[in-house]
């Protein structure tokens, strides 16, 4: 069904390249003899370990704990022995390394006793963020912000609509599509519980219309749920970035999420196919998140399709599944085409956030150097969040990251779209990631300084304080032995006084 | 007697507090410019400038008594933000104050610290936790990576290490300086 939808500034209508990767069905990755689990796969504070090195462990077991208002448990993907609890490679555009928990699998994959829920109805609202929490649950599209946070509107805020977002708009992804295709029962599971836990009524599962297998699976199993009768499916155009979620919030109801503002203040709330998939999981089946869907594809790939993949699995031993021809050491992308970054490292493991790798881009360009900026205006005409890319690029190029600023750098969603149409190949996005990076490390620097001069100035006010007082006191019992020496000086006079009227 | 020595030490207190409160209270308001650069210094507070801290550096140089060139742990970029401030030239680091390095962090060597204080005394932000005889430790958030504390260790048991970048502080490229080939940009 299209109903009268609204649509975003900008955007592309790129070539899909999803055929590909959805020729076969879901398969399982092979379990890898080592698993690595980065304590933080989402965004907020890193899970800390309750595990030691040498402690044996069940499939789904906690193995590490919440740390903070915003963070989630990790948990074993499989049976076996932590080996390590040091500093490994992750999977991030730095190259850099991160605190992992390192699990060497012992092959049977033994579960860990699972509680089951067959009436979430009887759990409060609560509770069933609690569970959520527990079972370390993230947005599986990309973000990887903790879903029960997105699951508490908190007191001031009526959620009037909750969005299940299966856009899925970047080229070459395919998992949420092939989700949705196989387990919609799954999803719909998930469905009822997110809308029980945020007292909505309405929902929205938005599809964009190249997916037609994933619409007919879903609309198939949705007239047998009573508990989702104001729930509808609607296919939205094919237009990238649709399924960035303020773009979507804009085709569907028409309005714009203000500069800086949250999509609850709309009454909308937006999650993942995927999220809701894994919430169903958890929450009837009582299976915390230790598996995701990765596509895999390219046009290096040899057996493309979609992994259902432990968490820790390393991303070289799913390429040498799927039959690549990328030798150790090369890059390749982590996301899509569009808004993913290169990778290079050969141990990095399968995280929460990761959906797709792309080993050979089709009709790659080679990397040219950039020209100059003719002043076209192509990115500002396809930027969907109606910014202006080249005023954008000029201040971070000279480094004035205060004049980004005024240009609204931190509405920028990175979607690259502006540096795929620039006839000149500048690398727009990178040059805005650089300025908002740099930009969030200047606040926090100079909000170090502060603390550090309110420290200082503290410290010598104390000391003058404490100087002062010294000396008053010093004063004080020299007056006091004064006091008592002039006493004993009197008294010694009566006395003489005394006997020198005795002896007079 | 006795009362009477109560009654004073209770007044000098009174009038301590008083004082302490009236100079925080009344704090005659800084010298502008001076504030604006005081605002430009790192706040290491670590004395290379040859001033007691970054606040009299700054009153120093808007008193025209200083250069703006001799605050190591700032470098070119407070050199550059100084001049510009100042609409003055820029000039280079003046060695005799030291060189720029990388930040950083004190790490005390907890087994072999015999808790005798002199590292919190020397500190200038309050970043040293611990009692006599106790073992100390450096709080990691506040310590600006000055190096006071090290020089009056009576048993060498504080180490400066080099903070290393984590995914979290980690700082995309910037694009005109890196070699095509690793550009993050994928279009
Ligand atoms: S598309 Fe490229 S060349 Fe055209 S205005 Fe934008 S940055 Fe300049
Ligand atoms: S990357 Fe940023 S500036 Fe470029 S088109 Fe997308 S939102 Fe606009
Ligand atoms: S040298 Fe040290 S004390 Fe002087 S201004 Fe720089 S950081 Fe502050
Ligand atoms: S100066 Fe050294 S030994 Fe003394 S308390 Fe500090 S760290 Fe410990």
């Amino acid at each position: 069904m299209t109903d009268n939808l609204a649509s975003f500034p900008g955007g592309l209508v790129l070539d899909g390249q999803k055929k590909r990767s959805t020729q076969t069905p879901i398969r399982q990755t092979p379990l890898a003899k080592k698993l690595i689990l980065p304590l933080q796969q989402h965004i907020g504070e890193a899970s800390e370990p309750i595990v030691k090195v040498g402690d044996k462990v069940l499939k789904g077991q906690k193995i590490a704990r919440a740390e903070g208002h915003v963070s989630v448990y990790l948990h074993a993907p499989s049976s076996g022995t932590i080996t390590a609890i040091d500093e490994q490679p992750i999977p991030h555009p730095s190259g850099l390394s991160a605190l992992c928990i390192t699990l060497e699998t012992d092959g049977e994959d033994r579960w860990i006793e699972r509680q089951q829920v067959d009436d979430f109805t009887r759990l409060s609202q609560h509770e069933i963020r609690q569970i959520i929490r527990e079972a370390g649950i993230v947005g599986l599209g990309g973000a990887g912000f903790p879903s029960y946070i997105k699951l508490n509107p908190g007191v001031h805020h009526h959620v009037e609509t909750l969005i299940l977002n299966g856009v899925e708009c970047e080229p070459y992804i395919t998992c949420d599509d092939m989700l949705m295709r196989e387990r919609s029962e799954g999803i719909l599971d998930g469905i009822e519980i997110m809308i029980y836990a945020l007292r909505t009524k309405n929902c929205i599962i938005a599809i964009e219309d190249n997916k037609p297998e994933a619409i007919a699976a879903i609309e198939l199993e949705l007239p047998k749920r009573p508990k989702l009768k104001n729930t509808k499916v609607v296919a939205i155009p094919t237009r990238y970035p649709a399924g960035s979620e303020k773009q979507l919030i804009e085709v569907l109801t028409g309005k714009q999420v203000p500069s800086g503002g949250l999509t609850v203040d709309l009454g909308i709330v937006c999650h993942n196919i995927g999220t809701s998939y894994a919430i169903g999981r958890a929450i009837k089946h009582g299976e915390p998140l230790i598996s995701r869907i990765v596509t895999v594809t390219g046009t290096d790939v040899k057996h493309a399709g979609n992994f259902e993949t432990l968490f820790g699995t390393p991303m070289d031993e799913l390429l040498a599944f799927c039959e690549t021809k990328r030798h150790p050491g090369e890059p390749f992308i982590l996301g899509g085409p569009m808004m993913g970054y290169n990778l290079s490292g050969d141990h990095l493991p399968v995280t929460k956030t990761a959906n797709c790798i792309l080993v050979g881009v089709d009709n790659a360009a080679p990397i040219t150097k950039p020209l100059p900026c003719i002043r076209c205006g192509d990115c500002a005409s396809v930027c969907p969040v109606g910014l202006l890319p080249q005023q954008l690029y000029w201040h971070a190029r000279a480094k004035d990251l205060e004049k980004t600023q005024q240009y609204n750098l931190f509405d920028c969603i990175e979607c690259g779209c502006c540096s795929y149409v620039c006839p000149s190949k500048i690398p727009l996005v990178h040059y805005f990631r650089f300025a908002k990076t740099e930009t969030m490390n200047q606040q926090q620097e100079t909000l170090k300084a502060d603390n550090a001069r309110i420290r200082h100035e503290n410290r010598l006010e104390r000391q003058t304080l404490e100087k002062t007082e010294k000396e008053q006191r010093q004063r004080q019992r020299k007056a006091a032995l004064a006091a008592t020496k002039a006493a004993k000086e009197k008294e010694k006079m009566l006395e003489q006084q005394h006997t020198d009227n005795q002896e007079n | 007697m006795i009362s009477a020595i109560l009654a004073i030490s209770l007044m000098a207190l009174f009038f301590g507090l008083l004082l302490g409160y009236a100079s925080i209270r009344f704090k005659v308001e800084g010298d502008p410019i001076a504030d604006q650069i005081d605002k430009l210094l790192p706040q290491t507070q670590c004395g290379q400038c040859s001033f007691a801290g970054c606040r009299p550096y700054a009153e120093a140089i808007a008193a025209g008594e200083a250069g703006i060139n001799r605050c190591p742990p700032g470098g070119e970029t407070t050199i550059q933000a100084l001049a510009d401030l100042l609409e003055m030239d820029v000039v280079p680091l003046d060695d005799e104050c030291g060189i720029e390095k990388p930040k950083t962090l004190a790490v005390i060597v907890e087994d072999r610290c015999i808790g005798c204080t002199l590292c919190i005394q020397a500190c200038p932000v309050d970043a040293i936790l611990g009692a006599a005889k106790q073992m100390h430790t450096v709080i990691a958030d506040e310590c600006t990576g000055c190096e006071l504390c090290v020089p009056p260790c009576p048993v060498d048991c504080i180490d400066m290490v080099e903070t290393k970048p984590n995914p979290n502080t980690w700082r995309w490229p910037d694009p005109d300086h890196i070699d095509l080939k690793l550009g993050g940009d994928n279009d």
